[in-house]
């Protein structure tokens, strides 16, 4: 391992950081901050390719790890590495940071730099969550997650944004108290807050059942709710509505989803198993119902948050089919559903900030005045639904595919429904807002399209969705390097049981 | 080994004494006319002096002097500079915003000064009527505190609420400490222990025990002794609120710590129970009634009761660990509100044009540096991490779970929950834009004493929440050190009242 390898991880994790120290320094003029937010979430990004590069997929178990004494009492080390679960997790943040900083660019008028340096700091929390294999200093970064967000919604909501902004925060933290409960609960059974170790030490330590049902059980308590996972579902909506566009793009779903797949089913096997058929139940109804109620929502930011209720339940089965397929298309799905909402956040909030509303029905006959935003509209849309050659496509057959002959064929042709009400209300929501007759909104401003830095953003994203529609193996590869470490393909077969295939990963 | 000279057990109660009494006389003499304000240097500067003299004593043997009566350990040390610190940082934020023309400026400090002589020595003390001096002489100072604006309503009235009903706490204590004295034949902390198991009179020190923990958590604010709190902080000018919500707090829980785990260790089963219990409530009672106030400053007393209760739940982990969470969350819990008292009397001023949590509203539009500090120390009450106020409350649920009270660490937590609502609201409110009106207003100024007393506050959270072992592993130290005196072994020191010179 070279000297940048040992230090990168720590790099991404500090230089969001130190780009908010240094958009509060400089002056607000000549949107000095929004250049200092934007060449430090574009230097990060640059940073977060390296890791993609120099990444060992034929290589088990951690890469880029570092591991050094942190706190000496109670024990706490900063110990953070990634695998294939998390690699392109990082890389996804990396991304989407410059992406949110150009959404912000003219959205954002007061208070500026409080704005870039809180998102900065979220840049930082959220890569601390992806990369931490302490379980003190994961839980750090997942509370400080909710901070700069919560703030933010509170300082720009649209109508409450307090209130929102309470309601987000709460909805997460009071899940994450019996979280921390249970991790008190195993540091003082096992002395050891270290991911690797623990696993090790719960597919040996013979705990009873029971308690560690509970130990399990609020694991996942705190992960569905960040999800989120019906019927926990309750704060998405206010949230979208009121975060600020930026913020909005990452707020639901992959910090969840991730901490689900290593820290659920990665440290409770057993336990995970266990609970996989009701995890399985409540995602297929979680597909259904969000897409439903995204069909009959008139604001468009609730209608996204239905879709990604739907979108999310939709991995969610996938990783709790516990099988290869689902996991990576889990996992494919997760990086798909970043990109592509980053692009409709994008742009929903270039219609917002120009007409300033979101009620679907004053829109109308866009198409003609901003065919750009069309165009691109429709793409990412397409993209969204799964049409075969784009990004949505692949993730979704891998998770249908996996639960279908892994899982439970009635489960897997119910979830296949949600595909279709899925294209129903994306579709129908394309047509409202560009097609149509032109309504009194259209004609009320003059039209002005997308600018260049947004254009500049937006290719980039459209050719990702092509890509990771028609070249998956640039991205499966790697991912399956993770994904074959927890115990897959064990849940319908006792014989295979975990506790002998952990240890050989442990002890490596 | 030279014994250390007595005087040099108390080193920072002789200094801070000094300094008060030279506060007072330069008062006196000075004509009236002249200002006053820089009497609050010479405080500040006594302060750290003390500071500067508890160090010294690291370089002591441990030990006890004046006839057994005071001590010098990890332990003492770690809470005589955490006081003179908070009492560093109070005497700073005074310094900026009292009003110029007040003409009490000196016995302001004076008073600040000689409570803290008095929160020093009960730290220090290892004989009951010298604690019992050391509280009473802590508690003078800040009911007459309490009471220092005397052109409001409510300031009379705090001051005589906390000194009625904070006298009868007092009594409470010192009939205790007879009943204890009646029971052993001494007031000696050490020899109380080794003598506790074995006295005949069993039922006389259960009841002083009882009475003593009635004056204690009556001081620390702890359900259901806490009624007097919210008026108190209402009616006190926010700096002495900053200092009496901390410091004597701080003083008191080591005397708790010293009471339970070191007079009367063999009564753990009588005592974990009643301080579970008080936890469950303080945390309970202080976090519901908080979330339906109006008033910062009562929402923060009771937030500060709730406090107390997850302070509590450290008592249920075993020695030296439930020693060492309990002295780090004290240390935690001071540098945060000391800074969020810090904010608020800047944001609202001396004569505080903004009690209510609605006139805080657009803090970070109108002073994004008073905004962003305020939702900081928020943040760090919730128990946010990478703050003082999370580890706080990791290292002491910790201890808890250690201690196998889970149940007390799911309530704790849950609580926790909650109090995120009351601070929060607070934090959101002030962060939301306000309307144009409210824009205009001036913002406040922050001036270099108090700027540097901020900037104590922040460094202070920051370091206990991203580094906290520089204070940890002292308080491992302290818990350690304090533990001297097993129970029931006739070796105990202090018995011969001399400095243990045998090393």
């Amino acid at each position: 391992m070279t000297a940048i390898d040992q230090s990168i991880l720590t790099l991404i994790l500090l230089l969001p950081l130190a780009g908010a120290a240094l958009v509060l320094l400089v002056p607000d003029r000549l949107r000095l901050p929004n250049w200092v937010a934007l060449l430090t979430a574009l230097a990060t990004f640059g940073l977060t390719l390296h890791l993609p590069v120099h990444f060992a997929a034929a290589q088990g178990g951690f890469q880029f790890e570092v591991n050094r004494m942190w706190i000496e009492g109670p024990k706490i080390f900063y110990h953070v590495g990634i695998d294939g679960l998390s690699l392109w997790l990082v890389v996804l943040t990396g991304l989407l940071a410059p992406v949110g900083v150009v959404a912000s660019w003219n959205a954002i008028q007061e208070r500026r730099k409080l704005f870039f340096a809180l998102f900065l700091a979220q840049q930082t929390a959220m890569f601390g969550v992806f990369i931490s294999l302490d379980l003190i200093l994961y839980y750090g970064f997942w509370e400080l997650s909710l901070v700069p967000m919560a703030i933010l919604i509170a300082m720009y909501g649209r109508k409450d944004g307090p209130k929102a902004a309470l309601k987000f925060f709460l909805f997460t933290f009071i899940p994450s108290a019996p979280l921390l409960v249970a991790i008190l609960w195993l540091y003082a059974r096992t002395g050891s807050f270290d991911y690797t170790t623990l696993q090790v030490l719960i597919a040996h330590g013979n705990f009873p059942a029971y308690q560690m049902f509970w130990v399990a059980l609020a694991f996942l308590f705190a992960f569905a709710v960040k999800v989120p996972v019906f019927p926990l579902h309750g704060w998405v909506a206010d949230t979208f509505s009121e975060a600020p566009v930026a913020l909005a793009m990452v707020v639901a779903g992959k910090l969840g989803l991730y901490s689900m797949l290593r820290f659920h089913i990665g440290l409770f096997p057993a336990e995970a198993r266990d609970v996989a058929p009701v995890m399985v139940g409540l995602a297929v109804i979680g597909i259904l119902y969000g897409a439903c109620l995204a069909l009959v929502q008139r604001d468009f930011w609730r209608l996204m948050a239905f879709a990604a209720l739907s979108h999310l339940s939709l991995i969610t089965l996938g990783i709790y089919g516990l099988t290869l397929t689902g996991w990576e298309g889990a996992v494919y799905q997760i990086l798909n559903h970043g990109v592509v909402d980053g692009a409709l956040f994008l742009l929903l909030g270039v219609l917002y900030d120009r007409y300033r509303t979101s009620e679907i029905g004053d829109y109308g006959g866009l198409a003609a005045k901003l065919p750009r935003t069309a165009t691109f509209f429709v793409f990412a849309s397409l993209a969204m639904i799964g049409l075969p050659a784009l990004g949505g496509f692949v993730g979704e057959f891998l998770i249908l595919l996996g639960t279908f002959t892994e899982v439970s064929k009635g489960w897997a042709i119910t979830a296949t429904l949600g595909a279709i009400l899925g294209a129903a209300y994306m579709l129908w929501l394309v047509q409202r807002l560009f097609f149509g007759p032109e309504s009194r909104l259209a004609l009320s401003k003059p039209p002005e399209d997308l600018r260049a830095g947004q254009m500049a953003v937006l290719w980039p994203l459209a050719a990702l969705m092509l890509v990771m529609g028609v070249a998956p193996m640039v991205w499966l590869p790697t991912i399956e390097q993770g994904a074959r470490r927890p115990p897959l393909k064990i849940q319908y077969e006792p014989a295979l049981v975990a506790p002998t295939s952990i240890p050989a990963e442990g002890q490596r | 080994m030279n014994p250390v000279p007595d005087i040099f057990r108390i080193l920072p109660e002789v200094i801070l004494a000094l300094t008060g009494v030279l506060i007072m006389l330069i008062d006196a003499t000075l004509p009236s006319h002249r200002s006053r304000r820089w009497l609050g240097w010479v405080a500040a500067f006594g302060a750290m002096a003390a500071l500067w003299g508890s160090l010294v004593q690291l370089s002591m043997p441990e030990g006890t002097g004046f006839s057994g009566t005071v001590e010098t350990s990890a332990f003492t040390i770690f809470f005589h500079v955490l006081i003179c610190a908070i009492v560093l940082v109070t005497i700073l934020l005074s310094l900026d915003t009292l009003p110029e023309n007040s003409h009490h400026q000196g016995e302001f400090y004076a008073l600040i000064v000689f409570g803290a002589v008095g929160m020093c020595l009960l730290t220090g003390a290892v004989e009951l009527l010298v604690v019992f001096i050391a509280l009473e002489i802590s508690s003078i100072a800040t009911y007459v505190l309490a009471g220092y604006r005397k052109q409001t309503g409510r300031g009379p009235e705090a001051a005589i609420k906390y000194f009625l009903l904070g006298s009868f706490a007092t009594a409470f204590l010192l009939y205790g400490i007879a009943l204890i004295f009646g029971a052993t034949g001494t007031t000696q902390i050490y020899e109380i222990s080794r003598l506790a198991p074995i006295a005949e009179n069993h039922s006389f020190i259960l009841a002083g025990l009882g009475l003593m923990l009635v004056g204690i958590l009556f001081k620390v604010s702890a359900a259901p002794f806490h009624v007097w709190t919210p008026d108190v902080y209402e009616g006190a000018p926010s700096p002495v609120v900053a200092l009496m919500s901390t410091a004597p707090k701080a003083a008191a829980f080591a005397l708790l710590l010293r009471v339970v785990y070191e007079m009367l260790p063999t009564l753990r089963p009588v005592w974990e129970p009643l301080l579970w219990v008080v936890a469950v409530l303080s945390m309970t009672v202080g976090n519901l009634a908080a979330l339906r106030q109006q008033n910062v400053k009562r929402m923060l007393a009771y937030s500060s009761i709730a406090h107390a209760g997850y302070l509590l739940a450290a008592f249920a982990g075993l020695g030296n660990d439930g020693i060492a969470a309990a002295s780090f969350y004290i240390a935690a819990y001071a540098a945060m509100n000391v800074g969020i008292f810090a904010v608020i009397t800047l944001a609202s001023g001396y004569d505080e044009k903004l009690p209510l949590i609605d006139d805080f509203r657009g803090l970070v539009y109108r002073s994004p540096l008073l905004g962003s500090l305020l939702i900081f120390f928020l943040a760090s009450l919730v128990g946010i991490p990478f703050t003082g106020g999370f580890f706080g409350k990791l290292t002491s649920f910790s201890a808890a779970v250690g201690g196998g009270a889970i149940w007390l660490v799911i309530i704790g937590l849950l609580n926790s929950g909650l109090a995120a609502a009351y601070y929060l609201r607070l934090a959101f409110v002030a962060s939301q834009r306000p309307g144009d009106e409210r824009l205009a207003a001036p913002a406040p100024q922050v001036g270099f004493a108090v700027g540097a007393a901020l900037l104590f506050a922040v460094a202070a959270t920051l370091v206990l929440g991203i580094k906290p072992d520089y204070v940890v592993l002292p308080a491992a130290e302290a818990g350690a050190h304090t533990l001297q005196a097993p129970p029931a072994e006739t070796s105990a020191p202090g018995v011969a009242a001399l400095p243990p010179p045998q090393r």
